[in-house]
């Protein structure tokens, strides 16, 4: 039985993802908003906030204490269907410094299991600048591996050798699209084909705007193309056909 | 009995004045004199509110001047108002007497505006009245110097309580009433409301609940009548239109009218049909009569402006919305005219008061249907009028989240023991079917966010302490409590600032320094492209961009505004009156007294198609234009129709009938598909009373309602309310909108983690009573079971017109947000094959 499943598994073991080449790799974008680089065998997620509502809880505002095993259900559900050798998150994965140390007991063994057998890579974010403690995995500042670098905020440099091949999180990109006197919000990658931004993945993690100031600091204006993340797929959009919010 | 409760100075007074006291005043200084809580109802005009303070100016004349040392004595008289404006404008009015009779009384006011070092010198040393609004009540009651403030405070005058009462400001009046009694054992309170349905509910509000089934009312003075409105609906002799809520086509007439009166009123249901007709009566305006606007959305001084220039009596007419349905005196008005359909007999009946405000001469009123089944409204409004019928909503239950607010107030005050503030909140009306599991299920949640996983427990806000009593862990949260007091949950607001057009259509910045015309809806905003072009402040403006809080506009060059929709009206139609109009249209013999064009409407129906029935429900199917329609005509108000067609379009899908969308009104329900409704439903393939099956409330609407924006936005204004996430203040927020949580995203964890937390009853009871109309749904349901007529049709029914003008003006539900996403997304690859 067991070997029928890890067959079926190996069968269907890539899930349909959106291909686009960033600096001459292969990646495929996936609707659940994480990155997938097959060449490398590695998964990639961005911004997974988790313990954000203790971290506002500790200031008085009761949030819903769900929202890590919310996003490490989703996590879960994405790693047993990629089955990844090497996982890098991509930074903020924690909301505060002291937010891997109220990790819940069954949450971090949740998260260890989800280690087990991999590479993990922890980079540091602006919420999280520090490395969490009583978790596997290696804490970098940045790593790059092959024509792509990874790190949790793009460099505000448009055009420029060092933002060739940089895979970031950070600005949490949602975009708005109008139709029928309608409008429709939603999280997205963003990308130029120099660079990609990943979409925040946590539970509890809003999103900016692409059309926000911001942007214009990594993007040309209106030169760069998102893709929304819909129900089972992607919706890819050039940032011209794109609203504020 | 003059002799025997007013004192010779005030005998005095009166006659200076060329007055004599009016009985309701003589009686209810009476009443109060023996102790009593009195409810006070009369129409404009009958010195309602001198009588509500007679009796304090009475008592604080006997007892003298307060020695000095005797300073913080406490306060004598809290006087409560719904608006801030009303305060202030009666405090202003009790100024005269109060000098002219040189009573011992110190009178100040106090609202969102008193500076705080006057705020402070209050509590310090209270003045003998305060004026103040619901807000102030709880601040003042989240105060530890609250039990000595209030000790010896006699008499709570709750002005405009028919008002207060149908909202959750109401509740929380209700809770700090409960507080105030317990403070002050001696307490009176004296209601002055306008007419209502059901005087005994407010009566209950006013006094302390028994323990038992009993229910406990205080004394009533009634004053009745005053002379009879005099009331007509407009004839006019211009075609009147199927749809929509514009009455452009009577411009003419109205401005007729303005010209023949010294001032008039205009009351129109929305800000955009305010706007509207604004413009239109200027573009017609060849007298440049002075006519100004007035909605809730301008400028505050641009408001104050035209307030000052009605009550100069430089103004001719004003078009207003409810920001001027209220209590404070506009002058000599003599015409009030209601642009659109009533909505409601009683709201007609306080609007047409502000028409002259001396009680013993008739108001003059003009209704103007801006539709076909409007005039059916007004003219039901009319009948209950002259009968002196009231539909003024019932009494509600209070709300949960604004027991968390208040529970949280009175921690800051004090110690809290939670049986004993049970009790006491059991003593009010309003919460007197508070069962102990909610309740502390409330104080859970003030605590700790009231999860099933206890894992803030460290972070508490309220710790129990050896003696059972609660208190807050930390002075700072009585700081954020006073930062998020208040039931009202602005939308979020956008200022509206005027600069110059870029219309070059080049995207550069758009240049500041403009001048600011008011605020708008965040959401309606959102809606809009650049270029695109909005009526606001009775100016076609042109949307140019959003630079952080502000919405940056130009002078659009055109004349002719894309319209906001704003779905019609803001109140549904009442239960009163739509029960009204179907009995009218199942009534052939009724339509003598409707206007020629609406009489041969409805003759046309009888004969193409059937009528609807007093308390039936007409289907009519009929196929147009390669889509197949179903109307339906329940007229029960928008808000059920919109629920109620979300449900069906679920359950026709799951039976097969593929249907496409839907539209609702205040009196019909369109839904529309591919397949052929006329068949399935003559065939019984799809059985109208299974559709229809009251079941429809049940898993239908759990699942509808998991996706709802309308639910998130209701869950918004809950957890705001009580607290779990913080207000909004204007000038304080944050740029950039990812940085606070969203809502929605709460939403969605708690419904997928919790579905039992208290907050999200809070917000399915708010759902359930306001935005969805859940109750009157139900009650249309039971009413119709068994007695659903069908009618197949070869086209379009008279009667289904309007509805169906509506599709493409009104927002049109049920296509999965996803569909959007990829027709839009198609769209692209088609252009791109170009």
């Amino acid at each position: 039985m067991s070997v029928l499943r890890s067959h079926l598994r190996n069968y269907t073991a890539a899930p349909v993802c959106h291909d686009i080449p960033i600096n001459g790799q292969l990646l495929g974008l996936h609707d659940s908003g994480v990155l997938w680089w097959p060449d490398e065998n590695t998964l990639v997620v961005s911004d997974l906030h988790l313990e954000k509502a203790s971290s506002y809880a500790r200031r008085g505002v009761m949030l819903p204490p769900y929202d890590t095993g919310v996003t490490l259900e989703k996590l879960a559900g994405v790693m047993d269907a990629f089955d990844p050798a090497r996982v890098i998150c991509l930074g903020d994965s924690f909301h505060d410094s002291k937010g891997s140390d109220r990790l819940p007991a069954p949450y971090r063994a949740m998260l260890t299991t989800l280690q087990l057998g991999r590479e993990w890579i922890w980079v540091t974010g602006n919420h999280d600048p520090v490395a969490p403690v009583r978790l596997c995995g290696e804490t970098v500042d940045e790593v790059s591996f092959g024509p792509l670098s990874f790190r949790h905020e793009p460099i505000e440099k448009i055009g420029s050798q060092e933002a060739l091949g940089e895979i970031c999180g950070h600005l949490h990109p949602a975009a708005r699209v109008r139709r029928f006197g309608r409008s429709i919000r939603r999280s997205c990658f963003a990308t130029d084909g120099t660079r990609l931004v990943l979409p925040a993945f946590g539970a509890l993690t809003g999103g900016l705007n692409v059309t926000d100031e911001a942007y214009s600091m990594i993007f040309r204006r209106r030169q760069f193309s998102v893709f929304l993340l819909g129900n089972d797929r992607l919706y890819p959009f050039t940032a011209s056909r794109l609203v504020g919010d | 009995m003059v002799a025997a409760v007013l004192p010779e100075k005030f005998r005095t007074w009166f006659t200076s004045r060329g007055w004599a006291p009016r009985p309701h005043q003589l009686e209810l200084i009476d009443h109060l004199s023996r102790g009593h809580s009195t409810l006070l109802i009369a129409p404009t005009g009958a010195g309602k509110t001198l009588a509500g303070f007679l009796p304090s100016l009475v008592e604080l004349d006997r007892s003298g001047k307060r020695k000095p040392g005797a300073a913080d004595n406490g306060i004598h008289t809290l006087y409560i108002s719904p608006l801030k404006a009303l305060a202030v404008d009666i405090a202003r009015n009790l100024e005269a007497p109060v000098t002219e009779m040189d009573l011992p009384v110190r009178l100040e006011t106090r609202t969102g505006d008193t500076p705080s070092h006057k705020r402070q010198r209050q509590k310090l040393n209270p003045p003998d009245i305060l004026l103040t609004t619901p807000e102030q009540i709880a601040l003042l009651l989240s105060d530890p110097a609250s039990a000595r403030l209030f000790a010896s405070l006699r008499t709570v005058i709750l002005d405009e309580l028919h008002a207060l009462v149908t909202s959750k400001r109401g509740d929380l009046l209700a809770l700090g009433l409960a507080r105030l009694r317990r403070l002050a054992p001696r307490l009176r309170t004296i209601g002055l409301s306008a007419t209502v349905a059901e005087p005994d509910d407010l009566r209950a509000y006013l006094v302390d609940q028994p323990d038992t089934e009993a229910r406990a009312l205080s004394h009533l003075v009634q004053v009745s009548g005053g002379a009879q409105p005099d009331i007509t609906i407009l004839d006019s002799e211009e075609r009147l239109p199927w749809s929509g809520h514009s009455s452009r086509y009577a411009i003419g007439d109205i401005y007729d009218l303005i010209k023949k009166h010294n001032v008039s009123l205009l009351f129109v249901n929305t800000r955009s049909q305010a706007e509207m007709v604004f413009q239109e009566l200027w573009r017609i305006n060849d007298e440049t009569l002075p006519i100004a606007l007035h909605h809730g959305s301008l400028d505050v001084g641009q408001r104050r402006k035209v307030e000052a220039a009605m009550a100069a009596g430089s103004l001719r007419a004003v078009v207003a919305t409810s920001s001027l349905d209220m209590g404070i005196d506009w002058g000599d008005i003599d015409l009030v005219i209601n642009i659109g359909a009533p909505k409601g007999a009683s709201r007609l009946a306080q609007r047409i008061g502000r028409a002259n405000h001396r009680m013993d001469e008739p108001s003059r009123a003009v209704l103007v249907p801006a539709n076909r089944f409007e005039v059916l409204e007004c003219q039901a409004a009319l009948s209950a009028s002259r009968r002196g019928e009231q539909d003024t909503p019932p009494l509600r239950n209070g709300a949960l989240d604004v027991l968390a607010q208040h529970l949280l107030g009175l921690a800051c005050a004090d110690p809290l023991d939670a049986l004993a503030t049970y009790e006491e909140i059991r003593s009010s009306q309003t919460y007197r079917y508070l069962d102990w599991e909610a309740f502390e299920k409330v104080l859970d949640f003030v605590g700790t966010g009231g999860y099933a996983l206890k894992t803030y427990e460290q972070y508490a806000k309220l710790r129990k302490g050896k003696d059972g009593l609660w208190r807050i862990a930390h002075p700072k949260i009585a700081q954020q409590y006073r930062l998020n007091v208040g039931t009202i949950v602005e939308a979020p607001m956008l200022k509206v600032r005027l600069v110059k057009s870029k219309a070059d259509g080049r995207r550069t910045p758009v240049g500041r320094g403009g001048r600011m015309l008011g605020e708008i809806e965040e959401y309606f905003i959102e809606q809009l492209a650049p270029g695109d072009t909005f009526l606001f402040g009775g100016e076609v403006l042109r949307f140019e961009a959003i630079r952080e809080s502000e919405a940056y506009v130009s002078r659009a060059k055109t004349d002719n505004p894309m319209i906001p929709s704003y779905m019609g009206g803001k109140f549904p139609l009442s239960t009163y009156l739509a029960a009204s109009v179907r009995a009218m249209l199942a009534d052939p013999e009724s339509w003598k007294e409707l206007p020629d064009q609406v009489r041969d409407w409805l003759e046309i129906q009888r004969e193409k198609s059937v009528l609807p029935r007093k308390d039936g429900l007409l289907v009519e199917t009929f196929p147009r234009a390669n889509k197949h329609y179903m109307v339906c005509y329940p007229f029960e108000g928008r808000l059920a129709h919109q629920t109620l067609g979300m449900l069906l379009t679920k359950r026709l899908e799951r039976m097969g009938a593929q249907p496409m969308g839907f539209v609702a009104n205040d009196y019909a329900l369109a839904v529309w598909g591919l397949r052929d409704l006329s068949s399935l439903f003559s065939s019984g393939r799809i059985p109208l009373d299974e559709l229809f099956e009251q079941d429809i409330l049940g898993d239908d609407l759990d699942a509808w309602l998991a996706g709802s924006s309308l639910m998130k936005r209701t869950f918004r204004n809950c957890a705001v309310i009580a607290g779990l996430i913080e207000r909004r203040h204007p000038g304080k927020e944050k740029t950039g909108r990812q940085v606070t949580v969203s809502s929605d995203l709460i939403y969605d964890v708690l419904r997928a983690h919790e579905p039992d937390h208290i907050l999200l009853k809070a917000t399915w009871n708010d759902a359930a009573e306001g935005l969805l109309d859940i109750s009157r749904l139900g009650e249309l349901l039971a009413r119709i079971k068994g007695r659903i007529t069908h009618t197949g049709l070869p086209h379009v029914s008279p009667l289904a017109v309007p509805i169906l003008l509506e599709i493409g003006k009104e927002p049109v539900y049920g296509e999965a947000m996803d569909t959007i996403l990829e027709e839009a997304a198609q769209e692209l690859v088609l252009e791109a094959l170009e």
